[in-house]
C-alpha cells in the first residue's frame, strides 16, 4: 500500500489531499495568510490526523500552486498544470480540457485519456481574469461572494459593464448601484465578463470536450452558467473542484512513488 | 496617424496597430476578422474628416481575449494579411 | 488675474478658477474661437484671439455634460468683454465632447492634447504621457502638434491616479506627498514584481510584514508604474521633447523615475498659479486652435 501527500500552496489557501493507494482519505485547507509555510505545515497535520496515518506511513510529498517552493515536508513540486491535467482526469475520465479558476490565476488545460499534459494556456498577474476579481466586485455590491451565484441566477440580463481591470471595476459596479441597477443583473455581468475572458482561453487550445471547470471558483454557480452560454457546452464539474491541484499532486506522488519501489 | 488599440497590464502587452495615414478604408480588414473586432470610423485628420479601420470600442479593453482565437504568430492575423496597404500590425508580449 | 475658489475638501489635484489675459492689447481680433473641453473630471474651456490664448476656466464636471458645458462657458466669458455671439467657432473635445451644445464640432481629445501641448510648451515638444484619473495616454506628435502615433492604455488602473489613490490609502500617505515620500530614501529599492494593482497590494501587505517601511514600498511601487509609464512611451517611440501633463505630472516621484529610466529630461511644466498657461487647460486650448483652422479653411472656400 502507496500513502503520498499532495500539497497546493494557493495564494489564498494551502490544500493538502491524503491518498492511500490512490483512493482520497482525507483532504484539509486553511488560509495561507502571510506565513504559508507555517499555515501549510498546520493543514499537512490535520490532514493526517483526518486520515489516521503517521507521518512515517507517508512515502512521498508532492507540492503544487504557486507558493510550491515554500511547501514543507515536501519531496518535489508538480507544475500545476501538470496537476490539474492529471486530477481531472482521474475524476472525470471524459475531460480532455481542464479549466482551473484560481484566486489569482485562471489556466486551461487540454490533455490526453492519460491524464497528460498536451497544451495550456494562463492567465497570470491581472487580477481581472481570476477569482480575485469576483471577490472585489461581490464587495462593491456588498454581497458575500457565496451569494453572487444564486443571486446572478435569478437575472434575465445583464447589467452593461466594462469592468477590464478590479480596480475600474469597482467604481463601474459602485456606479450602477447609484444608477439602480439591480443586484443580480450586476452580478451577472460580473460573471459574464469573467466567463467572456475563460471562455477565450478555451478556445484558444481548440475546442476540446468534455471540459471539466476545477478550482475555488468552480462552485461558483454563477460562472458555471456563464461560462455554459458562453461555450455553448456542457460544462463538468468535480465534487471538490478546489482540491484538484493537490490531489494531481499526490496523484503524481503516487505513480513516483510505485514507480521507485519497482 | 498610428493608433495603437489595446493595452498593456500585469499579464503582458497586446496591441492591434492602425496607421489611419496609410489606411484606405477598404473595410478588408473588417471582414477578415473572424471575432468581429474590426469596424470603419471617421476620424479626423488634417481638418478633415476620414474614414478609416478601428478597434470597436467593445475590443479595446479586451484584445487579449479577442485575438487569441487567431493567436498572433510571427504578426500574421487575418486582418494583417488581409490589409493590402501594409495599414495594420500586431503587438504580442505575453509576460 | 487669478479668482482660486478653494474648497480643503475638495480633490487636491485642482482649484476652480478662470483667468482674463485683459494686459494684452488685441488689435486685430479677426478670428475669436472657443475650445470647450468637458473631462469626466474637469470641464475646461479656453478662448482666443487670432490663436494667442485670451482668456480661460476650469471646473468641475458635474453629472450632466450639456450643463457642465454651459457653466464652464460662462465662466471663461465672465470678465471678458465678450458675448458668446463674438465666437465664430467652437470645438468641444473630451470625455463628454458629443455633449457640447455650444460646439460647431467634436475632435477627439488626442489631437487637441497634441495640438495644445505645441501651443504650451512649443513645435519642439515631440511626446506627451498624459497621466490621468483613470487613463495614461501616450502620444508622439510633429513640430506642428499634429499626432503621427497615439496610444490610451485605459483598460488597467496600474500608475493611473486611481492606482497611486489605492496606494496612499493603503500606506495612509497622504496623495499630495507621496511624490516626495517615494523619492525621501537614498537608495532605490527594487520594483515590486506585480504591477496590477489588486496584487501589488496584496505584495505591499507582505513588505510590510517583512519589516519594509511604507517609504520603501512606495517607492518599489512607484519605480513598477515608472517602468510600465516608461514602456507605454516607448511604444509610440520616445523622442524628445518629453512633457508629462495630466494628474501624475504633479507627482515627482513618478516623473523624476520616467525621466531617470528613459535617461531624458522632461520640460517642466509653467507655473499655472503664477499666472502662465495651465498645462491642464491643453485640450480646450487645441480645440479652440483647431477650431480656428478648421473656421479659415471655410471662410477660404
Amino acid at each position: 500500500m502507496v500513502t503520498t501527500v499532495g500539497i497546493d500552496m494557493g495564494i489564498q489557501t494551502v490544500k493538502v489531499v491524503v491518498l492511500k493507494d490512490r483512493q482520497v482519505v482525507a483532504r484539509a485547507k486553511g488560509f495561507s495568510g502571510f506565513e504559508p509555510t507555517k499555515a501549510a505545515e498546520e493543514v499537512f497535520v490535520q490532514a493526517l490526523d483526518a486520515a489516521k496515518v503517521a507521518r512515517e506511513e507517508v512515502s512521498l510529498v508532492l507540492s503544487t500552486g504557486s507558493g510550491m517552493d515554500m511547501a514543507p515536508y515536501s519531496n518535489g513540486t508538480v507544475s500545476m498544470m501538470g496537476a490539474d491535467a492529471r486530477a481531472g482526469v482521474f475524476l472525470i475520465p471524459t475531460a480532455r480540457t481542464v479549466v482551473d479558476v484560481g484566486a489569482e490565476e485562471a489556466r486551461a488545460v487540454k490533455c490526453d485519456e492519460r491524464g497528460i499534459m498536451m497544451d495550456f494556456v494562463v492567465n497570470e498577474r491581472c487580477a481581472a481574469g481570476a477569482g480575485t476579481f469576483i471577490e472585489a466586485m461581490a464587495r462593491a455590491l456588498e454581497v458575500k461572494m457565496e451569494e453572487m451565484g444564486p443571486l446572478s441566477l435569478k437575472a434575465e440580463r445583464a447589467s452593461p459593464i466594462n469592468a477590464s481591470c478590479v480596480i475600474f471595476g469597482e467604481s463601474d459596479v459602485v456606479s450602477l448601484i447609484h444608477r439602480q441597477e439591480s443586484k443580480p443583473e450586476i452580478a451577472r455581468a460580473v460573471f459574464d465578463a469573467m466567463a467572456d475572458r475563460i471562455s477565450s482561453m478555451v478556445h484558444r487550445l481548440g475546442i476540446n470536450p468534455d471540459v471539466a471547470l476545477v478550482g475555488g471558483v468552480a462552485k461558483d454557480v454563477g460562472f458555471i452558467a456563464s461560462l455554459k452560454r458562453k461555450l455553448g457546452l456542457e460544462i463538468l464539474v468535480p465534487e471538490y473542484p478546489e482540491f484538484v491541484g493537490a490531489l494531481g499532486a499526490a496523484l503524481t506522488a503516487t505513480s513516483r512513488a510505485k514507480g521507485a519501489s519497482k | 496617424m498610428i493608433t495603437h488599440y489595446g493595452y498593456i497590464d500585469g499579464s503582458g502587452e497586446y496591441f492591434i496597430i492602425i496607421d489611419s495615414d496609410k489606411c484606405s478604408g477598404c473595410q478588408k480588414c473588417v471582414e477578415a476578422c473572424p471575432q468581429k473586432a474590426l469596424e470603419l470610423v471617421t476620424e479626423f485628420i488634417d481638418l478633415e474628416d476620414k474614414t478609416v479601420a478601428a478597434v470597436s470600442e467593445e475590443h479595446r479593453k479586451k484584445i487579449r481575449y479577442t485575438c487569441a482565437q487567431c493567436r498572433p504568430q510571427d504578426n500574421q492575423t487575418p486582418c494583417v494579411l488581409a490589409c493590402s496597404q501594409g495599414a495594420i500590425s500586431c503587438v504580442w508580449k505575453p509576460l | 488675474m487669478t479668482e482660486p475658489t478653494k474648497d480643503t475638501k475638495e480633490f487636491w489635484r485642482w482649484e476652480e478658477y478662470r483667468r482674463v489675459c485683459s494686459d494684452k492689447s488685441w488689435d486685430h481680433k479677426d478670428v475669436i474661437t472657443a475650445g470647450v473641453d468637458v473631462g469626466s473630471v474637469g470641464s475646461k474651456a479656453a478662448i482666443m484671439i487670432d490663436g494667442q490664448i485670451y482668456a480661460w476656466a476650469v471646473t468641475r464636471t458635474g453629472s450632466n455634460s450639456p450643463d457642465s458645458a454651459k457653466k464652464v462657458m460662462n465662466m471663461v466669458l465672465k470678465d471678458t468683454d465678450l458675448t458668446q455671439n463674438d465666437i465664430k467657432y467652437t470645438v468641444g473635445t473630451g470625455y463628454g465632447r458629443v455633449n457640447v451644445p455650444m460646439a460647431n464640432k467634436a475632435i477627439t481629445e488626442i489631437a487637441c492634447h497634441a495640438k495644445g501641448a505645441n501651443y504650451i510648451w512649443g513645435p519642439s515638444v515631440r511626446t506627451i504621457l498624459d497621466v490621468g484619473g483613470q487613463d495614461i495616454k501616450a502620444i508622439h506628435c510633429d513640430q506642428t502638434g499634429r499626432v503621427t502615433s497615439f496610444l490610451m492604455n485605459d483598460k488597467c488602473a496600474a500608475g493611473t491616479g486611481r492606482g497611486m489613490e489605492v496606494f496612499a490609502d493603503l500606506l495612509k500617505i497622504p496623495i499630495e506627498e507621496i511624490g516626495k515620500v517615494s523619492l525621501s530614501l537614498d537608495e532605490e529599492p527594487e520594483p515590486v514584481s506585480c504591477t496590477c494593482v489588486a496584487y501589488a497590494k496584496t505584495e505591499a501587505v507582505g513588505l510590510l510584514r517583512k519589516g519594509w517601511s511604507r517609504e520603501k514600498v512606495l517607492a518599489a511601487y512607484t519605480r513598477a508604474m515608472a517602468v510600465r509609464m516608461a514602456n507605454l512611451i516607448s511604444r509610440v517611440g520616445l523622442e524628445k521633447e518629453l512633457v508629462v501633463t495630466g494628474g501624475q505630472s504633479k507627482n515627482m516621484g513618478i516623473v523624476s523615475r520616467i525621466e531617470n529610466i528613459l535617461g531624458v529630461k522632461t520640460l517642466p511644466s509653467p507655473n499655472w498659479r503664477e499666472g502662465e498657461l495651465d498645462p491642464m487647460l491643453a485640450g480646450a486650448m487645441g480645440a479652440a486652435l483647431l477650431g480656428k483652422a478648421l473656421y479659415v479653411k471655410a471662410q477660404g472656400n
